[in-house]
C-alpha cells in the first residue's frame, strides 16, 4: 500500500489529475449507459411490458444486460449524416457543448467528506454556471441544422430552460442561505444531526422546486416539449444520426444523474448515514459514507424514470405559467423565510 | 515564463481573436457566439486574477443568461446582408472618425504609461482559504449598502418599465385558464330538459 502511495505522489501532478478525471468519468460513463437499460427495463415493468432482454454475454441472455454495448457499438458504427445547407462545424460542435457542462460540472462534486477533484470556494455557483451552459448545445443544434423542426425544439428548449433556471437558482440561494457556505462539502457538513436536520425539512418547497425544475431543465418528460415527438418529430436533434445522436443521449442522462446527484448533496445529507449516529458510529456500510451518496442518487434518478412512466407532456403555455407564475414566487417568498429563521437561529437547524 | 503567464496570453488571444471575429463575421449567429467566446475567455482571466465569483457570475449571468436570449433574437431575424453593406460605404467615413477618436481617448486613459510593476505594484498571494464570494459579500453589504440597494432599486424599476411597455390587453385571444378550467361542473356547461315523448305523425 506505501508503495503504491509513494508511486502516485511521484507522478506529475499534471498525470494526477487527468487519472482522477478518469476515475470519475468511467464509471459515470458505465452509469449512464446502464441507466438508459436500467430506464427500458422500468418503465417495461410499469407497463407490463418485459423491456430489453433478448443481448447478453457469451451466448447467455442475462436479462438483456449486454443491450446497451450493443446500442453503443452501434451507434458508433452508424453514419453521420450532415444535412445540405445546415453550418457544418457548428451542426458537429454542438452535441460537444452539450456533453462538456454536463461532465466539467462534476469537478467540485464531493463524493465523500474530502473526497473531491477541485475544492473550491463557489462550487454551488460554478454548478449553476455549468448547468446554465447545456442550452447552448440545444440552441445551435435547432439552428445549424437547418431544419424547421429542429429548429422550433430549440427555441422552445431555450426558453423553457431559460425559465426554470431562475426558479433552480432561487432554490440555491435558499440552501445558501440555509449553509452559509457555497463550497459543497461545507453545505452537507451543515447538514449533520439526524434526517430531521436534512435541508430537505426546513427547506421542504425549495427541494420540491429544485427537483422539479432540474426535470424540466434536463427536458425530459413531462416537460419534453423539445423534443415532442408527437408535434415536432423530435425537436431539436431530429437531424443528429449515428455517434452525434449518441452524444446528445448521454448529455442527457448524464444531466438526470448529476440533478439527481446534487438533489442528494444539497438538500438529502450527500454522504451522511439516516441512522442515528450513535448506532453507526464505525459500522461498515452504515456509517456515513459514499454508499449512502449512491443511494440517494439512485433514488432520485429513479423518480426520473416514474415520472417519464407516469405524466402526460405538459402543455406549452402551462410549463411557462408553473415555471414564472408559480415556481418563481414559491422559492423567493421561501428564502425570506428562510433568512428570517436563520437570522433568529431557530432550533433545530440554524442554531 | 510561468504558467500563469502562458495561461494569461492564451486567454488574451483568444479573447482578442473572438472580440476580433464578432464584428467581422457576416453571419449574426457567429457573431453571437465569437461573443460567448470572447466572454468564456474573459472569464478565464478574471480567474487567473483571483477573482473568482466576478468570473463564475460572468458565465452564470452573461453566457448562461444574456447571450442565450441575444441568440434567441438573433436566430429569428431575417437580416438582409445585402442592405446592411449598402450603408457600410456611406457610413464609413464617419465611423472611422469616431474609432479614431476612442482609441486616443482610451491611449490617454489607459495607456501603456499607467501600468507596469513600476506603477502598480503586484497584489500579493492570498492565502489558501481566502474567498473572494465572502470578501465581495462582505463589502457590498456593509460598504456599500446604498449603492448597492439603489443599483437594485434601477434594475427592479427596469423591470417593471420593460414589462409594462411590452404589455398589451388583447381581448380576442382565445387563451385558457386552468384555474378556471378544473373548477367547471358538469351543471355549468350542461342542462338536462325534461319534454314529453314526440308522436309520430
Amino acid at each position: 500500500m506505501d508503495a503504491v502511495i509513494a508511486l502516485w505522489t511521484e507522478l506529475p501532478v499534471v498525470i494526477q489529475i487527468v487519472m482522477k478525471i478518469v476515475a470519475i468519468m468511467l464509471p459515470l460513463m458505465l452509469l449512464v449507459a446502464y441507466y438508459t437499460y436500467a430506464e427500458r427495463k422500468i418503465i417495461g415493468y410499469m407497463q407490463v411490458r418485459m423491456g430489453p432482454n433478448r443481448v447478453g454475454f457469451f451466448g447467455m441472455r442475462l436479462w438483456g444486460l449486454g443491450q446497451p454495448i450493443a446500442d453503443a457499438v452501434k451507434l458508433m458504427f452508424k453514419e453521420i449524416i450532415i444535412p445540405t445547407g445546415a453550418s457544418k462545424t457548428l451542426f458537429l460542435i454542438a452535441p460537444m457543448l452539450t456533453i462538456g457542462p454536463a461532465l466539467a460540472a462534476w469537478a467540485v462534486f464531493p463524493f465523500d467528506a474530502g473526497l473531491v477533484l477541485a475544492d473550491v470556494n463557489a462550487g454551488l455557483l460554478y454548478i449553476l454556471a455549468m448547468t446554465s451552459l447545456g442550452v447552448y448545445g440545444v440552441i445551435i443544434a435547432g439552428w445549424a441544422s437547418n431544419s424547421k423542426y429542429a429548429f422550433l425544439g430549440s427555441i422552445r428548449s431555450a426558453a423553457q430552460i431559460i425559465s426554470y433556471e431562475i426558479a433552480m437558482g432561487f432554490a440555491l440561494v435558499g440552501v445558501l442561505v440555509a449553509a452559509g457556505s457555497l463550497n459543497l462539502g461545507d453545505i452537507v457538513n451543515a447538514q449533520q444531526g439526524s434526517v430531521f436536520h436534512w435541508f430537505w425539512l426546513p427547506l421542504l418547497p425549495l427541494f420540491l422546486v429544485y427537483f422539479i425544475s432540474g426535470v424540466a431543465e434536463t427536458n425530459r418528460a413531462p416537460f419534453d416539449v423539445a423534443e415532442g415527438e408527437s408535434e415536432i418529430v423530435a425537436g431539436f436533434h431530429v437531424e443528429y444520426s449515428g455517434m452525434t445522436f449518441a452524444v446528445f443521449f448521454l448529455a442527457e442522462y448524464a444531466n438526470m444523474i448529476l440533478i439527481s446527484a446534487l438533489s442528494a448533496l444539497m438538500f438529502m445529507g450527500g454522504w451522511l448515514s439516516p441512522l442515528p449516529q450513535n448506532w453507526v458510529d464505525g459500522v461498515f456500510l452504515l456509517d456515513d459514507g459514499f454508499q449512502w451518496l449512491l443511494l440517494k442518487t439512485f433514488a432520485f434518478m429513479f423518480l426520473f424514470l416514474w415520472f417519464r412512466a407516469t405524466f402526460p407532456r405538459y402543455r406549452y403555455d402551462q410549463i411557462m405559467r408553473l415555471g414564472w407564475k408559480v415556481f418563481i414566487p414559491i422559492t423567493i417568498v421561501w428564502i425570506v423565510v428562510v433568512s428570517v429563521m436563520r437570522v433568529a437561529e431557530m432550533p433545530w437547524w440554524f442554531n | 515564463m510561468s504558467f500563469e503567464k502562458f495561461l494569461f496570453y492564451v486567454f488574451a488571444a483568444i479573447l482578442v481573436f473572438a472580440a476580433v471575429m464578432v464584428i467581422t463575421r457576416k453571419n449574426p449567429v457567429h457573431s453571437a457566439l465569437f461573443l460567448v467566446l470572447a466572454f468564456f475567455n474573459s472569464a478565464g482571466l478574471w480567474m487567473l486574477a483571483e477573482a473568482e465569483f466576478l468570473a463564475i457570475a460572468l458565465v452564470l449571468v452573461y453566457v448562461g443568461a444574456v447571450m442565450v436570449l441575444f441568440l434567441f433574437v438573433v436566430m429569428m431575424l431575417d437580416i438582409n446582408i445585402a442592405e446592411l453593406r449598402a450603408g457600410f460605404v456611406r457610413n464609413a467615413p464617419v465611423a472611422i472618425l469616431v474609432a479614431i477618436a476612442m482609441v486616443i481617448e482610451l491611449v490617454i486613459v489607459v495607456g501603456p504609461q499607467r501600468f507596469g510593476l513600476d506603477e502598480v505594484a503586484a497584489p500579493a498571494a492570498k492565502p489558501a482559504g481566502y474567498s473572494n464570494t465572502e470578501e465581495l459579500g462582505l463589502a457590498l453589504f456593509t460598504q456599500h449598502l446604498y449603492a448597492f440597494e439603489i443599483a437594485a432599486v434601477i434594475l427592479l424599476v427596469g423591470i417593471v418599465a420593460a414589462i409594462g411597455l411590452t404589455m398589451r390587453r388583447r381581448p380576442d385571444t382565445k387563451s385558457q385558464d386552468p384555474s378556471r378550467q378544473v373548477t367547471v361542473k358538469a351543471k355549468d356547461r350542461l342542462r338536462v330538459i325534461k319534454m314529453d315523448a314526440e308522436e309520430k305523425a
